[in-house]
């Protein structure tokens, strides 16, 4: 029989073993859903742990495919379906982190909430998946899938606590906004398909330098502005995820409503993997098109939603109550700083981008984790005048609070310092006039955003205590949170060892990127 | 050459303890007390907390007179140099340093730390553990702002010394503590910010003309080291790292994209900043050094504070408890004035003395100093009247720096000094009065000299010295900085000394108000100073003392630094005397201070 074309050959050994950290977790997830019924009632929490063991070994086998492969990175795997290089390894490292934090703080928070069940780590392990086939995603059709994989899972742990009102409306508000904004992606990378005919980025990316070499448009007509529209799409899908302005109003509902170590959860893991979609589509696939030559390219666009997104974020906190939506718009303005580093084009910028997101994920878990141990059963907990008193109630917690906040803020010592000064540096280092002003628009809501964050450091160190009743901390949130300070204090202090990783992944992004520049910039 | 009969070439003063440098020491010993105090000290044992402070800080003002004692009056620039990596990848080092003018600050704060923890004892009675704890680290802290040769240091301290004055404020204030610590906070972090925005702009622009004109820059940085050999070495150390910065990164050359950026130490920063080309051209464009020049200025000028920046400056200080207030007006607005002469004026000469910047700086100067007076006179409480007085003093020195001559930087420099001496001491004294009656206004004392003739006398010391009488400390600043400034501009002068008329006016009212006059009922239980209270005004009123009769020790510690910025800014400025060979001038070489 004759085949109109000739069927690829099966996936090889060496394409399966790159892939093997994923194959493992996805096994663990499927396991726990096991280990959870065998169980009995009153045990579901070890299911937990069977995770933390679980994302242990995977994050073992991350290593040794770091080890293994360090010298020849980027690796491709199934025909550039998967690309392994220094940016998905490090990003994977960050997923991996934001869901073993977010269970460890999960145990205590779903006990107190009667809800203890072994599908909810069995999710964020699927969520988890879904996120780290995003970041070794180098083809629209697994990029996608990896990004359904992890919107699904997270739709049904934000609507987890199925007895509460909040959760379920969060749960829903988020779903419907969730799909819109996958079907908003899916239609501007069908358009990049239909214009391009491929569906890898590399190729993608070679097929829009090609229409415009030399300066001049190759063949008939301009397939720029269908391109543009494209990128609109799939930016406005991607932002969605990321919760920047103007896609940012599900952001704060969801937050509040999510049970809060969800929140915490999905405040770190998929923001950071909507990061790494945002930085493999813009700067590997659609590379060419960041300035281009009388239209708008994707880096301006990007700068005013960076900027919006800052302030918006910023000047929305200040005005809340309710600690989880203060974080929420903290976290908008977070992400803000964030894409300053994708848009400024400099190795320096990509370095900021990966620190930041690591310290980010240490500093806002640690921050929840706070939040989570004021929660008790009838007390909710989560007014700033809840923390009220707290150095003198748990002078440790506070202290460690105090950190997380500072670091948000950005005050040096802290990592969230040096992570800004690189998102900063990089729109200096980059030179053009307008990257100029929208750092001033940066360290600008950088001092408006210490406004709120002093309001939890006066809450806690400035006013009297308001309750006496003890928080709800469990051994291993404490050791969460120790970590976590630590760490951020660690790598405020001397941050070389993070800038190195940092570095791992801004290489792979700046390699692959001066050879696509060059192209378009002919 | 003005150097005179120094050496050529010599090593500057040094002490080490194994890895750790005295600096070193004396900049991270409060903060280890502060951890022990944190750590290993029961907080109900208030009294074993404030002994251990006051001795930690007496231990730490020990360990930093060898600065004074082995320091080498003949070599110049920066001695006690420590240099180690810190963060490779973007160039900063952990590098410390004094040279004149940064050693007497160091030792200002030094001196302040067993003062301001002393006159805690009896006023901080609510968490007291955590108040010292704050002291100390707060202590370590403004050393290292002072000693830092690194910019990126510089900057870490320079913000995160916010946060324990921000704890100091909002726990232990007065009333409005909140508003006051927030906005203190707040107005220091935007300026902080801009400048950050500015030192991050240079640190990209100086590789650029590091490698460009390496002439030029090596001269510059022969200006600034002077005699001294370790200091030419980091300098061109610094330097290298940016001419390394500059070449274009190869991806084949191994290790090319480790290479930092830049350079972050400061006096490799000025000598490119300084640096002149044929027909003393600035390398860094004018209008470029502008924009930086803003950057750092407006950060520093919120920190003096000049006037329209200054309104957080009154409310920080009256809701401050009285170490703080102490602390703000001796230490933290000199960081603002001591910045102004680090950064400012030798690392953008060319914008500094633009006309348009001068007159602007100029002005806001004058006007701080008659409408810091002028609020001065009308405050109610006494503590507002010294926090404006503060404003007009500040004037008067940022006046003096702006004249740009040896005299005006030496004047502003001995003024930091003396008002950091003075207002500190008046804040303390005015907290002696608040511990007794809880209140600060004026108009509740009367007569205070015949229940306290001691405090009364010391108090009158003080305020003299603030008025500038001679034989006080206050004097001689405000006498050479105005020399200066008369050198520069006569019109700048005769109203700054108007400023003065105004400052003993203010001043003398308030001693009037509170001391003189009948004894009121409500003042009739007043009692004279205790013991504790005797040690720590004694030492204020005796340094006010020793630096206005003696302050030729003093003048001779800070004259190098203040010449080397005047040679930064005015290459031309001393060539003048040593062409009429008063002194040895050995060969002509045409530009001053240039060794070999």
């Amino acid at each position: 029989m004759n085949l109109l074309f000739e069927l690829p050959p099966l996936p090889t050994l060496r394409d399966t073993m790159l892939i093997v950290p994923e194959l493992m977790l996805t096994l663990f997830a499927c396991a726990a859903l096991v280990v959870d019924i065998a169980l009995p009632r009153g045990k579901k929490s070890l299911t937990a742990w069977f995770c933390l063991v679980g994302i242990g070994f995977v994050a073992l086998a991350l290593v040794q495919q770091y080890t293994l492969n360090a010298d020849k990175l980027p690796v491709d795997a199934f025909y550039q379906m998967a690309r392994i290089d220094g940016l998905s390894l490090v990003f994977r490292g960050i997923f991996l982190l934001a869901a073993a934090l977010s269970i460890v703080l999960s145990v205590k928070y779903l006990d107190v909430e009667n809800e203890q069940r072994g599908e909810y780590y069995a999710l964020i392990l699927f969520a988890t998946t879904g996120m780290m086939f995003m970041a070794i995603g180098s083809d629209l059709i697994s990029i996608y899938i990896g990004l359904e994989l992890m919107a699904l899972t997270v739709y049904v742990l934000v609507g987890y606590l199925k007895r509460n009102e909040r959760s379920n409306e969060a749960a829903m508000k988020y779903f419907f906004m969730g799909i819109f904004s996958s079907a908003v992606l899916l239609y501007g990378m069908s358009i990049l398909y239909g214009v391009t005919g491929r569906t890898n980025l590399g190729q993608i990316s070679e097929a829009i330098a090609g229409y415009t070499q030399n300066g001049q448009l190759q063949g008939e007509g301009d397939p720029r502005m269908m391109l543009i529209l494209a990128l609109v799409l799939i930016g406005a899908g991607l932002l969605f995820k990321i919760a920047a302005v103007p896609f940012h109003m599900w952001a704060p509902d969801a937050y509040e409503g999510a049970p809060t170590s969800v929140t915490a959860f999905m405040s770190v893991g998929p923001k950071a993997a909507a990061y790494v979609l945002l930085a493999r589509v813009l700067l590997f696939g659609l590379g060419p098109l960041r300035d281009m030559e009388g239209l708008p390219g994707w880096s301006i666009m990007l700068g005013v939603v960076a900027a919006l997104t800052m302030t918006v974020g910023n000047i929305g906190a200040v005005t809340q109550e309710n600690i989880k939506r203060m974080l929420a718009y903290s976290s908008i303005a977070q992400a803000g700083y964030i894409m300053l580093g994708v848009l400024a084009g400099t190795q320096m910028g990509y370095r900021g981008v990966v620190f930041h997101l690591v310290i980010y994920t240490l500093m806002n878990t640690g921050a929840f984790t706070v939040i989570i141990s004021l929660h008790r059963k009838g007390i909710i907990g989560e007014k700033v005048d809840d923390l009220n008193g707290l150095f003198a109630k748990a002078p440790g917690v506070a202290v460690m609070m105090l950190v997380f906040m500072l670091s948000l803020a950005g005050i040096p010592t802290t990592a969230g310092f040096i992570g800004k000064y690189f998102l900063f540096g990089s729109l200096i280092q980059s030179g053009k006039p307008w990257m100029v002003y929208l750092a001033v628009i940066a360290v600008v809501n950088t001092a408006i955003s210490f406004y709120y964050y002093a309001r939890f450091i006066r809450a806690m160190f400035l006013n009297p205590l308001k309750e006496e009743a003890p928080l709800t901390l469990s051994q291993p949130m404490r050791v969460t949170m120790a970590v976590s300070a630590v760490l951020v204090m660690l790598f405020g202090i001397y941050p070389q060892p993070l800038i190195k990783v940092a570095d791992l992944a801004a290489k792979s992004i700046s390699t692959v990127y001066a050879q696509a520049s060059g192209i378009a910039s002919n | 050459m003005s150097f005179g009969n120094v050496l050529l070439s010599a090593e500057p003063a040094k002490f080490f303890l194994g890895p750790i440098g005295i600096l070193s020491i004396v900049m991270w010993l409060p903060l280890v007390g502060g951890l022990i105090l944190a750590f290993f000290i029961d907080k109900r044992k208030t009294d074993l907390i404030r002994q251990f402070t006051t001795a930690w800080m007496g231990l730490s003002f020990l360990v930093s007179l060898p600065l004074a004692l082995m320091w080498k009056g003949d070599v110049a620039g920066l001695q006690f140099i420590e240099s180690y990596a810190w963060i490779p990848s973007i160039g900063a080092k952990y590098q410390v340093g004094v040279d004149g003018m940064a050693l007497s600050l160091v030792l200002l704060t030094t001196l302040f730390g067993p003062i301001v923890a002393l006159c805690s004892w009896s006023y901080i009675e609510k968490r007291c553990k955590e108040y010292y704890v704050l002291l100390l680290v707060m202590q370590s802290f403004m050393v290292a702002v002072f000693s830092s040769v690194d910019l990126f240091m510089f900057y870490v301290v320079f913000e995160v010394m916010l946060v324990p004055m921000y704890l100091l404020i909002g726990i232990w204030g007065g009333e409005r503590r909140l508003y006051a610590a927030i906005k203190f906070f707040l107005f220091t972090l935007v300026g902080s910010v801009m400048m950050l925005l500015a030192m991050v702009q240079f640190y990209f622009t100086a590789p650029g003309v590091a490698v460009n004109h390496q002439k030029e820059v090596r001269q510059a940085a022969q200006v600034i080291a002077g005699n001294n050999a370790e200091m030419l070495r980091l300098i061109e150390d610094g330097l290298e790292t940016a001419r390394l910065a500059a070449i274009p990164r190869d991806a084949d050359v191994i290790g090319a994209d480790e290479a930092p950026l830049g350079t972050f130490n400061i006096f490799s920063l000025q000598a490119i900043g300084s640096a002149r080309g044929a027909g003393n051209t600035p390398l860094i464009p004018l209008s470029l050094q502008l924009w930086l020049f803003a950057g750092f200025a407006i950060a520093l000028a919120i920190k003096v504070p000049m006037f329209p920046f200054h309104t957080w400056l009154p409310d920080a200080h009256v809701e401050a408890p009285t170490a703080g207030s102490a602390i703000l007006a001796g230490i933290l607005l000199k960081i603002g004035t001591y910045g102004f002469l680090r950064f400012n004026f030798p690392m953008f000469p060319d914008a500094a003395q633009d006309p348009r910047v001068v007159k602007i700086f100029g002005t806001l100067a004058i006007i701080g100093i008659i409408y810091g007076s002028m609020v001065a006179l009308a405050q109610k409480d006494m503590k507002k009247v010294i926090a404006y007085s503060s404003v007009a003093h500040m004037g008067t020195l940022m006046l003096s720096m702006f004249a740009f001559n040896p005299n005006g930087i030496n004047g502003a420099v001995l003024q930091m000094l003396s008002h950091g001496v003075t207002s500190g001491a008046l804040f303390i004294m005015i907290g002696v009065l608040y511990e007794r009656r809880h209140t600060r206004e004026i108009s509740e004392y009367g007569g205070v000299v015949e229940r306290m003739p001691a405090f009364a006398t010391l108090f009158a010391i003080a305020t003299m010295a603030s008025v500038g009488l001679p034989l006080l400390n206050g004097f001689v600043g405000e006498f050479v900085g105005l020399r200066g400034v008369f050198e520069a501009n006569i019109g700048w002068a005769f109203l700054a000394t108007t400023g003065i008329i105004l400052g003993a006016a203010y001043m003398l009212w308030l001693y009037q108000r509170v001391f003189l006059g009948p004894v009121t009922a409500k003042n009739a239980g007043l009692e004279d100073l205790k013991p504790r209270e005797w040690a720590y005004l004694l030492p204020l009123v005796a340094l006010m003392i020793i630096l206005g009769v003696y302050p030729k020790p003093l003048v001779k510690l800070i004259n190098g630094s203040t010449e080397t910025i005047v040679r930064q800014m005015r290459p031309g400025y001393f060539a003048p005397a040593e062409t009429k060979g008063e002194k040895v001038a050995e060969t002509s070489v045409p530009a001053p201070g240039v060794k070999k």
